[in-house]
């Protein structure tokens, strides 16, 4: 069980941090501040675990750069953390994965008109052109992938169900790119209700599916926490050979038995979380090299099948 | 004011009976033994919990840290008996280590929440919003933010607790309904339950008849723990797996289930059958959603908002004309 420097971690960036801002600061040092959401469920979990990562082995491989890292459970906390970041600990850049984009556009567009590099990660600002770097999962291409292995693999007529996340902007495009790529195939959505994301809400929507529909050929999860309370269903109703289900983000554990070759879990479409490691590894080479990071990163979603899968793997990770 | 068979009390069973009535007739496969199972099993965890929770308002307390504490009992029964799994192997034995450290951290975080109640005299809507934070973060902090995964083969061996059964009845009915019965008797035919009632309606006049007041309420909390941790028992088993989301609002889902049932929140009354109404009215609202696409989900929480305020309504109302 790794339980790891949470408070050995934070404790040694609040002490180095204060320690930079009185010491280092005239000495070229570069302070670059982080502000991600807390890891309330899997997905952000692992996303806080890479940033963690990054900046340890960062920080160990620069000497001359100092990160301060901020996670918030909502976007009022997550605005206090951004100003404290620039009121106290005059942060050189920023990269931030917005909660809400609404709520973070002002303050965020404060701290660039405060002359500091920003780094958008993931959620976009609501107004376009703030930020230095826009570093982003392709949404869009998580749902068109998947509906692509559905329709080259299933024959017209075949019948699936669908599990959506929490009602947001990002699960109406992957579930709208989903059923575009899989228009014209004959593929008949049977259902698509609400997983929230969640094992149990999906667990218990599946087993209502299980109950409605006698016939199912494939289930898209659209998310690795809802594959696991999916496939449970299944397996309660003893239907484990009727259908195949493909999840995605790429969950450890799922990526696993993709690599097994385990036929309920043909395939899975990545999401990663290790994103936030993109953008702050990029941030960084600003400071360190002279190679020109502005613009926009936009990390494809990659069809994960047994051959590929090793190299998506992170067996350290909670995700 | 004892239960009797008035208007009042025939409202959350009539409003359970349309339910089931509007079900069956949306859905062939609504009145299956794989749905009714289905849905028992599922209301099987908040339904247990939520008739300790009973007992906890009728004496005028409230317990928000329930969702809370189960996640964290489901995390520590996770990491224990990963722990022990090398020394003790998989099998019967670490099975009922598991099932003994969630009963066992279930009636300590209950002990805690009552202590800290009725010892420190702190509020107790203040105190389980405190621990309601506490061990939701605990468990994060314990799951590194990602899921806390029960070994595979042992979860393979414990999944029977919830899956399995006998005579095709599951495991998790049986256990809430051997809860029901005993929380129901002990409410109507001991002098716990009578206390309880004392001391909700008027705590003043409780202690001035030489009833111990702390000594009860303490007990409410520490029972109410302990439900959580066998609810936590029967959880474990489905998914093999706790994270930061398990358990999430069911301290409303019970609290909510309660009142419908017809216990006072106020404390005072209360009715361990009608508890157990009010958890198949909020599972059936669900399952209904789920099988029938009569609104859009998004939708959902609207339609269970208005049935648990209409449930209630019409309870008051009702009750209030029989000059209750």
């Amino acid at each position: 069980m790794k339980r790891r420097q949470l408070f050995g971690a934070t404790a040694a960036l609040a002490v180095m941090a204060g320690l930079a801002g009185v010491a280092v600061a005239q000495d070229k040092t570069h302070v670059i501040g982080v502000s991600i959401p807390s890891a309330t469920h899997g997905f952000m979990g692992g996303l806080n675990w890479h940033a963690q990562d990054t900046i340890a082995r960062l920080e160990a491989t620069y000497p001359q750069l100092d990160f301060v890292l901020a996670t918030a459970g909502e976007p009022t906390k997550q605005v206090a953390d951004i100003e404290d970041m620039v009121a106290t600990r005059n942060i050189d850049a920023l990269v931030v994965l917005p909660f809400e984009s609404e709520p973070l556009t002002g303050p965020v567009k404060a701290v660039k008109d405060a002359g500091k590099f920003v780094t958008v990660v993931d959620r976009g600002l609501s107004v376009p052109g703030i930020e230095d770097l826009y570093v982003a999962g392709d949404n869009e291409a998580f749902g068109r992938v998947a509906g692509e292995y559905f329709k080259a693999n299933l024959p017209s007529g075949a019948k699936i169900v669908v599990l959506r996340g929490i009602p947001t902007t990002l699960d109406n495009e992957r579930v709208d790119a989903f059923e575009k790529a899989i228009d014209g195939s004959g593929i008949e959505v049977l259902d698509k209700q609400h997983g929230d994301w969640n094992r149990d809400k999906a667990f218990t929507v599946m087993q209502d599916y299980l109950s409605k529909y006698p016939k199912i050929d494939a289930v898209w999860a659209a998310d690795d926490d809802m594959a696991i309370g999916a496939m449970a269903a299944i397996e309660q109703a003893g239907r484990k050979d009727e259908m195949w289900i493909v999840g995605g983000a790429g969950m450890k554990e799922i990526i696993k038995r993709i690599m097994d070759g385990d036929p309920q879990l043909p395939v899975n479409v990545t999401y990663p979380p290790a994103q936030i490691s993109t953008a702050i590894e990029l941030t960084a080479l600003k400071y360190v090299s002279a190679a020109p990071v502005t613009g926009r990163f936009i990390i494809g979603s990659t069809l994960v099948t047994p051959e590929n899968a090793a190299q998506f793997y992170f067996p350290d990770s909670p995700f | 004011m004892r239960d009797r068979l008035t208007l009042s009390t025939l409202g959350p069973l009539a409003a359970l009976f349309a339910l089931i009535l509007l079900g069956a007739g949306l859905n062939e496969n609504f009145l299956s033994a794989a749905n009714v199972t289905n849905v028992l099993a599922r209301s099987a965890f908040i339904g247990m919990i939520a008739v300790g929770m009973t007992f906890v308002i009728t004496s005028g307390g409230l317990d928000l840290s329930v969702g809370s504490m189960a996640a964290f009992v489901a995390g520590m029964m996770i990491l224990a008996m990963n722990a022990l799994q090398p020394s003790l192997g998989v099998g019967l034995p670490l099975a009922l280590a598991g099932i003994g450290v969630a009963i066992l951290v279930g009636l300590l975080a209950g002990l805690a929440n009552g202590l800290l109640i009725t010892r420190a005299g702190i509020e107790p809507f203040i105190v389980t919003l405190g621990t309601m934070g506490i061990f939701r973060s605990l468990v994060t902090w314990i799951a590194d933010g990602g899921t806390l995964s029960l070994d595979f083969s042992m979860r393979e061996f414990i999944g029977p607790i919830y899956y399995g059964g006998i005579l095709g009845v599951s495991w998790p009915i049986i256990a809430f309904a051997v809860v029901v019965v005993i929380g129901e008797v002990v409410m109507r035919h001991t002098r716990f339950g009578r206390y309880c009632e004392a001391i909700g309606s008027n705590d003043k006049v409780a202690r001035y008849s030489a009833v111990k007041v702390e000594r009860i309420q303490l007990l409410t909390y520490v029972a109410l723990g302990l439900l959580v941790g066998f609810a936590t028992v029967l959880y474990v088993p489905r998914l093999g797996s706790a994270s930061g989301s398990t358990g999430l609002l069911w301290e409303l889902e019970a609290i909510a289930a309660v009142i419908i049932g017809g216990t006072a929140l106020k404390g005072g009354f209360g009715r361990v059958w009608g508890t157990v109404v009010g958890v198949l009215i909020l599972s059936l609202i669900g399952n209904i959603l789920n099988l029938a696409n009569l609104v859009s989900p998004y939708l959902n929480g609207a339609i269970q908002g208005v049935i648990i305020v209409l449930a209630v309504v019409l309870q008051r109302r009702k009750s209030s004309a029989e000059g209750r």
